[in-house]
């Protein structure tokens, strides 16, 4: 029996020059970070308040970093792609062969959707939701912490595929029966199936924090109907991943029985039914989309009055339509697959379905455009992606009414017209309002702004980068390309794509404008220092707090009496009508203790899930043991929570007497 | 938790309202969150569900239904888990009464008949197998063994999960986070009895109607 | 932070703190319970194996009589009430049920159609690539 399962010094493909330059680059810069790390003697800082911290803050600034390390990786996929395909025209072959290029695809989708686009939410979420709800925590902060370094947990297996084995060949969504044992023999389809269920497990347990968070746990005073929209947002968002992942994770399984047990779930023999996995798959997949763009709907919510100096025009609309989408996006998913074969009837339900939905979306954009007309609108930099949002959003779910007809579908279905499709939508919906929240919040999270020339900069290159790289798509889409393509013989194509490949470039501008933006704003962070904690003159509860808050937030909890408290209270201040209270009273407060069993629990779900991919049946029992012991240790521990002084509070709250002073 | 209001916004007489009493309590946190996640075990189940009853018929010219399931071992699996849900009530009731002796006797009971309906259901499966109805054998075994096997794996989990209970009431008495936990195991525990009533439903009974 | 009126918490009786459920009447909660599933668990297996019942209807009255039991577990086990402190359990559990129904119904429509226009039976066998 071999000790190692499948798994030899055959695994690392020696002879890829790409991969192998790749690995060895990005393994430089690995050395020397952790080199200098060690140098610096910054371990024990870093294990204390960042690795076993259960701080929602703490906890959302890690999932933003491994969302933007990830957003490297996968652009790279995608610029990779739009080179093959500017070259590989007629007679050229391009420089990646097809195997190769079918691992790209599916590493750039199931990357850019579980690993970029859900951290970035899930991360903005964790650091804003208590803030503006008023509290110090979420409802089970080292729950948080195990989400986070299992989502960790699904990164390190997705980047350890590139350079230890493969990663799979069968697109994002691994459609049997090529996802099968039959057509897919090696790890890369277990590698993808393993990494994201695990990393599903930590979003689940996200989503059952978010939830109870939002409902049980608000401050004194703060009814349903005096939450920020973007708190809103993400209760639509949290209640569709606690409906969808749950799908995810079954139908995986079954995947993995099919492969690893010789089940027949989705096999072409012994009764099994592959349309069956394209079904769950996207009763899962289009309730992601939605809670992907939810809290992205509710960072411009926020965006627009902020900068507006207005009130959200219409509240309780936005509210609604929040809701609504939240119901629908359950009732639309068979538009994924209008060409499998259902009848016309059943097509046209969920076609009617498809385009009701766009309805509420609607109402969003004009509520957003009602906020601003008739504001003193600042153009910061989050307003630019707000504003180009609007404008390019728009275009995009235009397309999305257009393929939610099966008739027009059916002449586009798996072409690039419907790539263009879900990136016009994805990009300026998710991605922008990614980027604009992160502009929005960095002074609360770091005390100082980050510098406006370069970010917008970065915007103006993705803006005028995004449609340069997927107009063309829609035009070569409409003459036939179909998506996926390694090569193609039709050189009519190739001016298209070319003009893609330019926008590509002119992303990867914005991307290092971003790079670049961060850099300058550490190096002139006293110049940019947020010395009021409100630093854009905010409306909600976060910007009443210092920049960056304190462990417990707020000293106390502040009693909120109507929509938009903080808005309120400064104007009562302004006005003479309140003065900006401290309490003269602190009282000592009880924050959650740091723990490391997110951190273990992850360590031993890497083993756990690498030892499945290769067959190493000893090595996985090990891996599931110690995730046992750490359940255990962490359901035997003795003290749960830490208690801060009332001298620290108030200490705190004396040194930073203009932040929190309202 | 220490919440205390600003001095300055004293209004005692109009905190009625549970939805602007600020933060719950921590049993109701603890709890609503455990109920949440049923829920989305749940739907994972639905999932499972769907999936039974789409290739229910799929047998492949091999075992089927009307032929290998024994309703009388589905009456007394139903019976045990029956029971045993009975039994993590009174359970509940011993532990709201801060019973010792009540709460260990309710819950040997519970664990005993957990067990036995465990080894009811891996009898069934071990017979199935050693006729040839694996698995392996067609996409409806295949689904079956599944969607029965992931409730059986459930409920070794709540065995496990009742005996490390036992273990730490022992251990801290009857300490706020323990109360919370046994509450959760309480909730995980007759949820599963209620999934039962789907299954020995759609998969034994309608199983074998001809 | 007493004076409020808080929700109950799942599974705890409405009303009344936990620790301060009587024992008796809660026992007297679980043993009816306990007695109507056993009764609508003997209907069940009754109905399944009688020919006493028209037979297309059988499905029907199984599903009546899951749902029924599945409503005593809920109000019996684990005290589900429609009272006003139990309106966040409720509608979570309402919220979970309608999406069941939608995966599950949602599933079987979108699978017997697609069943039923692409699976031509007999056809299939030879689907498995020819090495």
């Amino acid at each position: 029996m071999n000790l190692l399962g499948k798994l030899s010094w055959a695994a690392i493909p020696l002879h890829e020059p790409i991969i192998m330059g790749t690995v060895a680059s990005v393994g430089a810069v690995i050395l020397a970070a952790l080199a200098w790390v060690t140098v610096k003697g910054y371990w024990p800082h870093l294990w204390r308040e960042w690795i076993t911290s259960v701080d929602h803050k703490r906890i959302g600034v890690m999932y933003l970093v491994f969302a933007l390390i990830m957003l490297v990786r996968g652009f790279a996929d995608g610029i990779m792609m739009r080179t093959q395909q500017a070259v590989a025209a007629g007679g050229a072959q391009g420089y990646l062969p097809p195997e190769h290029f079918d691992q790209i695809f599916s590493a750039h989708g199931t990357i850019m959707i579980f690993f970029v686009a859900m951290p970035l939410v899930i991360g903005l979420m964790n650091f804003a939701v208590p803030l503006q709800l008023g509290v110090r925590d979420v409802a089970f902060p080292t729950m948080n912490s195990v989400s986070l370094w299992l989502t960790a947990t699904g990164i390190l297996l997705i980047n350890v595929s590139l350079f230890v084995g493969e990663f799979a060949k069968t697109g994002w969504v691994a459609y049997p029966p090529l996802s099968e044992l039959q057509f897919s023999p090696g790890v890369g389809v277990d590698y993808y199936l393993w990494s994201l269920q695990i990393s599903g497990i930590g979003t689940l347990l996200s989503g059952v924090n978010f939830v109870t968070t939002i409902l049980k746990v608000r401050a004194p005073g703060m009814t349903y109907m005096r939450m920020p929209v973007f708190c809103w947002t993400a209760l639509a968002s949290n209640l569709l991943i606690v409906a969808a992942f749950p799908v995810l994770t079954a139908l995986f399984a079954m995947l993995l029985l099919d492969r690893y047990l010789g089940f027949h779930f989705f096999t072409l023999d012994a009764g099994g039914n592959a349309m069956m996995y394209v079904n769950l798959f996207w009763v899962w997949g289009h309730p992601e989309v939605y809670i992907l763009v939810l809290p992205a709907f509710g960072i411009y919510s926020e965006v627009s009055a902020t900068f507006s100096g207005k009130p959200l025009f219409g509240y309780r609309s936005m509210v609604g339509a929040t809701l609504v989408i939240c119901v629908l996006s359950y009732t639309v998913w068979l538009h994924h697959f209008f060409t499998m074969g259902a009848s016309a009837g059943l097509n046209a339900f969920f076609g009617i379905t498809s385009m009701i939905i766009g309805v509420p979306t609607g109402v969003k954009v004009f509520n957003w455009l009602f906020t601003m007309y008739g504001g003193r609108v600042r153009f910061t930099v989050p307003v630019l992606w707000t504003i180009g949002f609007m404008v390019t959003f728009v275009f995009g779910g235009l397309t999305g009414v257009l393929l939610a007809l099966p008739a027009v579908d059916w002449q586009v279905h798996n072409s690039v017209f419907l790539i263009a499709h879900f990136h016009h939508v994805i990009i300026p919906g998710v991605l922008f309002g990614a980027i604009a929240g992160y502009n929005y919040w960095f002074p609360k999270a770091f005390g100082f702004k980050l510098d406006e020339r370069w970010g917008a900069a970065s915007f103006w290159c993705w803006f005028i980068g995004f449609h340069l790289a997927f107009m063309p798509l829609y035009v070569t889409g409409l003459m036939g390309m179909t998506r996926r393509l390694q090569h193609y013989d039709v050189l009519a194509w190739q001016p298209w794509l070319l003009v893609a490949e330019a926008g590509a470039v002119i992303v990867m501008a914005g991307i290092i404008c971003q790079v670049v933006q961060l850099v300058v704003s550490i190096r002139h962070r006293e110049q940019l220092r947020d010395t009021t904690g409100d630093p854009w003159n905010g409306r909600t509860l976060e910007w009443a707090t210092a920049s960056p808050p304190p462990a417990w937030n707020f000293a106390v909890l502040p009693r909120v009496d109507e929509l938009d408290a903080f808005w309120a209270k400064k104007q009562r201040v302004l006005t003479k009508q309140a003065l900006p209270g401290r309490p003269h009273r602190y009282e000592p407060i009880e924050v959650p203790k740091n723990s490391p069993a997110g951190f273990v629990t992850a360590f031993f779900a890497v083993i756990t899930g690498f030892a499945l991919i290769w067959h190493i049946w000893w090595m996985a029992g090990i891996g599931l043991l110690g995730a046992a012991v750490t359940w255990l240790a962490f359901m035997f521990r003795v003290e749960g929570e830490v208690e801060i002084s009332a001298e620290q509070v108030g200490q705190f709250d004396r040194t930073h007497v203009v932040e929190v002073s309202l | 938790m220490n919440v205390a209001v600003e001095m300055d916004d004293v209004r005692q007489s109009e905190l009625v309202n549970v939805s602007e009493a600020g933060p719950a309590p921590k049993r109701i946190i603890a709890s609503f969150g455990f109920w949440i996640f049923l829920l989305s075990d749940i739907v994972m189940f639905s999932a499972l569900f769907a999936s039974y009853a789409v290739l229910a018929k799929a047998s492949a010219g091999g075992p089927t239904g009307t032929q290998l399931f024994n309703l009388r071992t589905a009456a007394m699996e139903t019976a045990f888990l029956l029971l045993s849900s009975y039994s993590c009530g009174l359970m509940s009731l011993a532990i709201n009464s801060r019973q010792h002796f009540g709460t260990f006797f309710g819950a040997v009971v519970t664990f005993l008949l957990g067990a036995a309906f465990l080894n009811l259901e891996l009898r069934e499966f071990h017979d199935m197998i050693a006729m040839g109805a694996a698995p392996q054998r067609s996409a409806f075994l295949s689904a079956f063994f599944t969607l029965v096997g992931c409730h059986g794996l459930h409920v070794t989990i709540g065995l496990v999960w009742l005996v490390l209970m036992m273990v730490q009431l022992s251990i801290r008495g009857f300490q706020g986070v323990v109360l919370r936990r046994l509450h959760c195991f309480s909730l995980f525990w007759h949820a599963l009895d209620i999934i039962w009533v789907l299954i020995f439903t759609i998969v034994y009974l309608m199983g074998v109607l001809p | 932070m007493t004076d409020a009126r808080w929700d109950v918490a799942p599974g705890d009786r409405p009303a009344i703190p936990a620790s301060e459920q009587r024992a008796s009447s809660g026992f007297l909660v679980y043993t009816i319970g306990l007695l109507l599933a056993v009764i609508l668990t003997i209907t069940s297996f009754w109905v399944a194996n009688t020919s006493a019942i028209w037979a297309p209807g059988v499905p029907a009255g199984l599903a009546v009589l899951a749902i029924a039991q599945m409503g005593v577990h809920l109000v019996f086990f684990l005290h589900i009430t429609t009272g006003p402190d139990s309106t966040h359990n409720v509608l979570a559990l309402a919220f979970g049920v309608l999406i069941v129904f939608l995966v599950l119904a949602g599933s079987l429509v979108i699978m017997a159609n697609l069943n039923e226009n692409m699976m031509a039976h007999g056809e299939m066998i030879n689907l498995q690539m020819q090495r």
